[in-house]
């Protein structure tokens, strides 16, 4: 039996009192991709933040282990330190600080020992640039400051690619990228995806069509209320919500 | 960590040691017109300085402290308590081995003349009152540029410093320049020829070891026509527990199309009144550039300034402001623009942590012939908490209505949102919190010699552990 890498059971999540998610279980291994998808509103980022760590949310019941481990013993820091990334919908600006300083500061912070020489990270950060088609004159911008939304998901995706999570988390990684980005991002995500567990949030099918989940969860009102194969991210895309709704009902 | 803990971690301040004091010279404490006579006498100094040390002790004695800013805590300064002239060595030493040993080993400790060796163009050590050490790259003194401790400037060149001392401040500017028109001694006293680039920066470093000691220093910079130099100081004390003052005044020259970069680093410990005027006359086509970085003290009033007083001249001032748990930062600039075509660019950057206040008061005149000039102001404040403070007193008098005027202002706290962002890439809570107020002082940071930059970035990072309850 392997042993999953993350296991979320019956989850209840509120902010400033309000429940977002009421009663949540999902198991995912290593190697796997996840798909949830779903309304705005229904959750979805709320499920990403709180598995991160922000502090805004409050756990009000039930339990998520990470590679064994409670999560909630580990702080936000600690949680990236133990594997966990979070591709953020809406990354945030860090005026002043250089884009090459950053994920070489970041990289040593993750992966401490293993990060290997500066050398050695020059290395894996030119081919990471390569593949996501992303200019070196980004290495001398401030993080975020002033980016495109394009540049800002590409920007999470080689953070992803130089942090080798073993579980990465996407929330809405296709919003605002014309069709060459979502490839090229898409590429990004398939790399991870072949030895992490990868959670995609998305309220899209179009990148599904570049990712292949092995797994697609329904999110409907704080609960996963129906999970299927590939096949059914493609019958939400041609026939919505609606019908799942009123199956739940 | 608690508050408690983190309040012992950042009062571990870094240039907090002291070594005993021995001094071979020390006045009562206390200042009369005897002990501004006594001073001058002892330097063997001409009549008219004499003369304009007691005109300046008798203004600042009828001066009444000014009635703006912190008085509060410039009406606490016990200007009896002070000690105005204090000499640790019997000479200014040409060679580094002939400095007495104690004052070598503060040096040491402070990466002096280590950093001479690796990026410096000239360096002038003082101690107390007096210069202890001075050096200057043999290429610059056969290309004729005069680079002295003051006391020697005045001595060797006394008809360069008699026709420009007091010239741009002169001693009744304010309380201030008056006290250190009195009681001067030290600071620096640089000439560039024509025509002559200095690529190097030179150095100054200013030590206070005494308590109760007052230093003043007097600086005074003439770049000739076409020339240009990069001047920077930086200045440290240990933490005693009654305050010192430390109140200079610099004085720059830039005549036509030089151009005089003065870059101040001051991590003075926090009980040091630090009550400084700096200003500088820009001609035709020169620039001025200010580039001040305010860290340490207990208050600091200090509006570096510039006079565009020929046409095509520039301002540049760039200055930050860090004030924690008892400081309050009152800094600022003044930019008078007196003839046509003149540009200026005015950022400041202030962060305030732990019931820290920092104020930004700046002046920006334009003479109603000062036709076509642009300005640019901009003044961002930062805020980590609560209890702290940022204000912001701005002034324009424009007389002519063809000039461009931008102001920005902005105040901001760090956001939840940041930080976490930056936690979720495996940074601590601190951790990114340094990240986060390094780059907003990185405008500031790029202008400084590496050196200080990374100095800079450290001090602040040692800031913010424990930053966050």
């Amino acid at each position: 039996m392997s042993e999953e890498l993350i296991k979320i059971v019956d989850l209840e999540v509120s902010i400033d009192g309000v429940a977002i998610i009421k009663g949540l279980s999902l198991n995912i291994q290593a190697g796997e991709v996840h798909a949830i998808m779903g309304r705005n509103g229904s959750g979805k980022s709320t499920l990403a933040f709180v598995l991160m760590g922000h502090p805004a949310y409050e756990i009000t019941k039930g339990s998520v282990i990470y590679r064994g481990k409670p999560l909630e013993d580990l702080n936000v820091f600690e949680r990236a330190r133990a594997g966990m990334f979070l591709s953020f919908q809406y990354p945030q600006a860090i005026p002043g600080v250089q884009v090459g300083k950053f994920l070489r500061k970041s990289v040593q912070a993750v992966r401490g020992d293993a990060a290997g020489s500066a050398r050695e990270f020059r290395a894996e950060l030119d081919l990471a640039m390569e593949s996501l088609d992303i200019d070196r004159s980004f290495l001398s911008r401030y993080v975020n400051d002033g980016f495109s939304g394009g540049e800002k998901k590409r920007l999470e995706i080689l953070q992803m690619l130089l942090l080798q999570p073993q579980l990465a988390i996407l929330d809405e990684t296709d919003s605002g990228l014309d069709i060459d980005a979502l490839r090229i991002v898409a590429e990004g995500i398939n790399e991870v995806a072949k030895s992490a567990g990868c959670l995609v949030i998305t309220h899209y099918q179009r990148l599904l069509e570049h990712v292949k989940p092995d797994f697609v969860h329904i999110m409907l009102d704080g609960k996963l209320v129906k999970s299927g194969g590939a096949k059914l991210a493609l019958e939400v895309e041609q026939q919505g919500y609606e019908w799942i709704e009123a199956e739940v009902a | 960590m608690g508050k408690d803990e983190a309040r012992d971690a950042v009062g571990d301040y870094r240039y907090g040691f002291h070594d005993p004091e021995n001094a071979t010279i020390r006045f009562d404490k206390g200042i009369s017109e005897q002990v501004v006579r006594d001073i001058s006498a002892l330097k063997n100094e001409p009549e008219w300085m004499t003369d304009i040390r007691v005109k300046a002790y008798n203004h600042y004695v009828e001066r009444p402290m000014p009635d703006w800013g912190n008085m509060g805590l410039l009406n606490a300064i016990d200007f009896d308590a002070v000690t105005y002239f204090l000499k640790s060595s019997s000479g200014t030493a040409k060679d580094w081995d002939d400095v007495p040993e104690d004052i070598k080993r503060t040096f040491d400790r402070l990466g002096i003349p280590d950093a001479e060796q690796k990026w410096l163009g000239g360096v002038t050590a003082q101690y107390e009152s007096e210069a202890v050490y001075h050096s200057i790259r043999e290429d610059l003194e056969d290309q004729g540029v005069l680079f002295y401790d003051m006391d020697t400037g005045l001595r060797e060149h006394e008809d360069i410093v008699k026709e420009y001392f007091c010239s741009i401040i002169p001693y009744a500017d304010n309380k201030f320049s008056a006290l250190n028109t009195a009681v001067w001694s030290g600071g620096s006293f640089i000439y560039v020829p024509k025509g002559v680039h200095v690529e190097m920066p030179v150095q100054a470093y200013f030590r206070i070891n005494s308590e109760n000691m007052g230093q003043f220093e007097r600086t005074l910079i003439i770049a000739d026509e076409g020339s240009s130099i990069q001047y920077v100081e930086g200045c440290t004390a240990p933490t005693f527990s009654t305050d010192s003052l430390h109140s200079a005044v610099v004085e720059l020259i830039a005549l036509k199309g030089s151009t005089i970069r003065y870059t101040t680093v001051q991590n003075w410990s926090t009980n040091v009144y630090n009550l400084v005027t700096k200003r500088g006359v820009a001609y035709e086509n020169a620039t001025i550039e200010w580039v001040d970085g305010n860290v340490g003290s207990k208050l600091t009033m200090k509006y570096p300034s510039v006079i565009l007083k020929g046409e095509g001249a520039h301002a540049e001032v760039i200055s930050v402001a860090y004030s924690s748990a008892g400081q309050h930062q009152d800094a600022g600039s003044k930019v008078i623009h007196l003839a046509p075509n003149t540009t200026s660019n005015v950022l400041s950057k202030s962060i305030s942590k732990d019931g820290g206040r920092s104020s930004y008061r700046g002046l920006v005149k334009v003479s109603p012939k000062a036709h076509d000039c642009k300005i640019n102001v901009v003044c961002d404040a930062l805020l980590l908490d609560e209890d702290s403070r940022s204000d912001t007193y701005p002034t324009m008098e424009v007389g002519n209505s063809s000039c461009q005027v931008e102001h920005e202002a902005s105040v901001s706290k760090v956001s939840g949102d940041q930080l976490f962002y930056l936690m979720s890439r495996g940074h601590s809570e601190s951790e990114a919190m340094g990240m986060i107020v390094n780059g907003f002082f990185e405008p500031f940071t790029r202008e400084l010699p590496m050196e200080y930059a990374v100095e800079l970035n450290r001090l602040l990072e040692i800031e913010m552990e424990g930053a966050i309850g």
